[in-house]
């Protein structure tokens, strides 16, 4: 981490989540979360399958919107917002990326990467096909510009979730899982693509993982236990009191990849 | 920049083409659909259009006579009175008092485009010993023709008539074997007859009209019908024949006169097309229907095997109103499409049919009407069809909660 005075991409204060709110059955998976992620971070978020690590991404990419708290992206209040332009804010600001591609598999990659853009300005132009295919072309998909998604291999279908998430030049990309579906080689390139990414545009990233491999590699863990943030440190902290041995116990997860 | 370029068309046609089978099984049905009732309405508009056209050939759209006589009685009914009986009296051939002033009143209403007075009675057409009995029609020359197309039907001689001329049917002129030239004698009941030259032999297609019908100069049968300076009817063409009944109205209500329009003296033709129309019209209901709940069907199936992919549009910022048009646009497609190909079913089955169903003679036994318009109507209706099944579909669609479509 740089530690030159950087902007704050994503601020949590007091967030809480519940579900069946005013029924005798309400449930709150998320107590009072505070977080702050300044620009440029490469942040991994850990813990326990049902710690509410999925719900506190849903939260943060505006895919849902927090029961209690207020949610800052990129300055802006998000949780304020109505549902457009909530939806609008989630489309420029930030990118998804997912344990599964998710790609749609009747475009070709190149469509897969121009969708957003597409959906941002409303109608496909020459410019737009040109950043898709820079964008390709720096997670060294070129040759499968023009193939079908589901024509491709896992490893090259998550590059191109990569390409499409930096498609609107996010503040933030968020991804879940990003590596929980492919091999040890794919998951490392996957992931050297991202860290690549971070630190030539110092674009913004909070992954969940599972990996303990993986999360040794970003800069900061976060970590949480039954809704509540446990611990939040640089990495170097981590490694430097020698808790890898932690780390690897509190990512493991009895999740089926 | 093209509308396929739109990011919603783009969408709508992958999911259409991803699902080819499904999207193909439903053009089909909105074709056959489409084809049924193009073919259904092209086929009764033929019928009806014929129907009129051959009963306005010979029939003006109105026709005015002057009032029937009615006896009355001399006592006043009341409590006190003996039972009267009061014999109808007997109608006798008259002229229409004035008609030269209620034609001219009658030439001044808008929707009228032709009117004519005429002399009409019975007779007999005498050639030799062989006798028929016509039906003598008194014309002028000037204005009967607006009104009547009797030129068109002329098949041999002409159409106007002088003094000493007579034109007539074809079978009439073959009952009593008369060519152009021939002369034969117009007799009345009164005994009044009168020599005259065949100068014209017409075919309305109609074989009791082409019998019956003898056309004379006006001042002709005036003589012939002791109705000198008169005429028993005058006869009204009107722009529109199905407004006929309502100008006739009219009319009754300005003159004390006898009003009658081809609507109330066809009645039971009118009536059984009335039923036709309803017929078609109970059928194109639930064709629409059948169509418009198969492309919502299809569209159904579509949003729940397209949920994730919804959910991941919505998740890189698609608006729910984008959603809601990706699928709104898939149904107005499936409706447009289907209805093109129905119209080129429709339009081969037309022409098959034009080519097969004829009479022993070799004409058609329907006039078919292959109108342009109504192919546009059917392709107009069905894409709106398709927008509307697309509606409940699209709205789902539109509100899938993206974390849970993409967690499904």
């Amino acid at each position: 981490m740089a530690d030159e005075p950087r902007t704050e991409t994503l601020r949590l204060a007091g967030v809480r989540k519940s579900y069946g709110a005013g029924t005798p059955v309400e449930v709150e998976v998320l107590h009072g979360i505070d977080l702050s992620l300044q620009e440029g971070e490469f942040a991994a978020l850990i813990g326990p399958s049902g710690s509410g690590k999925t719900t506190l991404l849903n939260l943060i990419g505006l895919l849902d919107s927090p029961s209690a708290g207020q949610l800052f992206i990129a300055g802006r209040e998000a949780s304020a917002l109505g549902e457009m332009e909530a939806t609008r804010l989630r489309g420029r600001a930030i990118g998804f990326i997912f344990q599964y591609h998710y790609l749609l598999p009747a475009f070709t990659a190149l469509e897969n990467v121009m969708m957003p853009m597409l959906a941002a300005r409303g109608r496909a132009d020459a410019q737009m096909r040109e950043a898709a295919a820079r964008l390709l072309a720096r997670v060294g998909l070129t040759p499968w510009c023009n193939h079908k998604a589901s024509d491709i291999s896992g490893g090259q279908q998550q590059r191109v979730a990569i390409a499409r998430a930096l498609a609107m030049t996010p503040v933030l990309v968020l991804a879940d899982e990003p590596s929980g579906n492919l091999d040890t080689e794919n998951a490392d390139a996957v992931f050297d693509l991202m860290r690549d990414v971070n630190e030539t545009s110092s674009t913004t990233f909070l992954i969940v993982t599972h990996d303990p491999r993986l999360a040794r590699r970003c800069d900061r863990i976060i970590e949480l236990v039954d809704g509540r943030v446990v611990s939040d440190e640089p990495n170097s902290d981590v490694v430097r009191r020698g808790e890898s041995a932690s780390i690897s116990a509190r990512t493991a997860s009895p999740t089926p990849r | 920049m093209s509308p396929l370029a739109l990011f919603e068309s783009i969408v709508a046609f992958r999911f259409m083409r991803e699902g080819l089978t499904q999207t193909l099984l439903i053009v089909l049905g909105v074709a056959l659909g489409c084809g049924v009732i193009i073919f259904m309405s092209a086929l009764l508009a033929g019928m009806q259009a014929n129907i009129v056209r051959r009963t306005l050939n010979y029939q003006a759209p109105i026709q005015i006579l002057a009032p029937d006589q009615v006896a009355r009685s001399l006592r006043e009914g009341g409590p006190d009175s003996l039972a009267v009986q009061i014999q109808p009296r007997s109608q006798q051939l008259r002229s229409i008092d004035q008609w030269q002033k209620v034609r001219a009143d009658i030439a001044r209403i808008p929707d009228v485009i032709g009117v004519t007075p005429v002399v009409s009675g019975p007779g007999f057409a005498r050639r030799g010993e062989a006798t028929k009995s016509v039906t003598i029609a008194g014309i002028e020359n000037e204005t009967y023709f607006d009104v009547i197309a009797l030129p068109d039907k002329i098949v041999a001689g002409r159409h106007d008539v002088g003094p000493l001329d007579i034109v007539i049917g074809i079978e009439l002129a073959k009952d009593l074997g008369m060519a152009i030239g021939d002369k034969m004698s117009l007799t009345t009941a009164a005994g009044v007859a009168s020599t005259l030259t065949v100068t014209g032999i017409f075919d309305f297609g109609n074989k009791g009209v082409n019998e019956r019908n003898v056309y004379v100069a006006l001042r002709t049968a005036q003589n012939l019908l002791d109705l000198v300076g008169g005429a028993s009817s005058i006869e009204v063409k009107v722009r529109d024949p199905f407004a006929a009944e309502t100008i006739a109205q009219g009319i009754r209500a300005s003159h004390d006169l006898e009003v009658d329009s081809w609507i109330k003296t066809n009645a039971q033709f009118f009536s059984a097309m009335a039923a036709q129309i309803l017929a078609n019209t109970l059928i194109r209901i639930f064709v629409g229907l059948t169509v418009a709940l198969g492309i919502a069907s299809v569209l159904v199936v579509s949003v729940v095997q397209k949920s994730k992919e919804i959910g991941i549009l919505r998740a890189m910022g698609t608006a729910r109103v984008q959603v809601l048009r990706v699928f709104l646009i898939q149904g107005g497609f499936m409706g447009l499409t289907g209805s093109l190909l129905g119209s080129l079913l429709a339009w081969g089955f037309l022409l098959l049919w034009r080519g097969i169903a004829k009479n022993p003679d070799g004409t058609p036994l329907f006039i078919v009407i292959i109108e342009p318009s109504l192919f546009a109507i059917a392709c107009v209706g069905a894409t709106f069809v398709g927008i509307l099944a697309a509606i409940v579909p699209a709205l789902r669609a539109a509100r899938l909660d993206p974390a849970v479509a993409i967690r499904g």
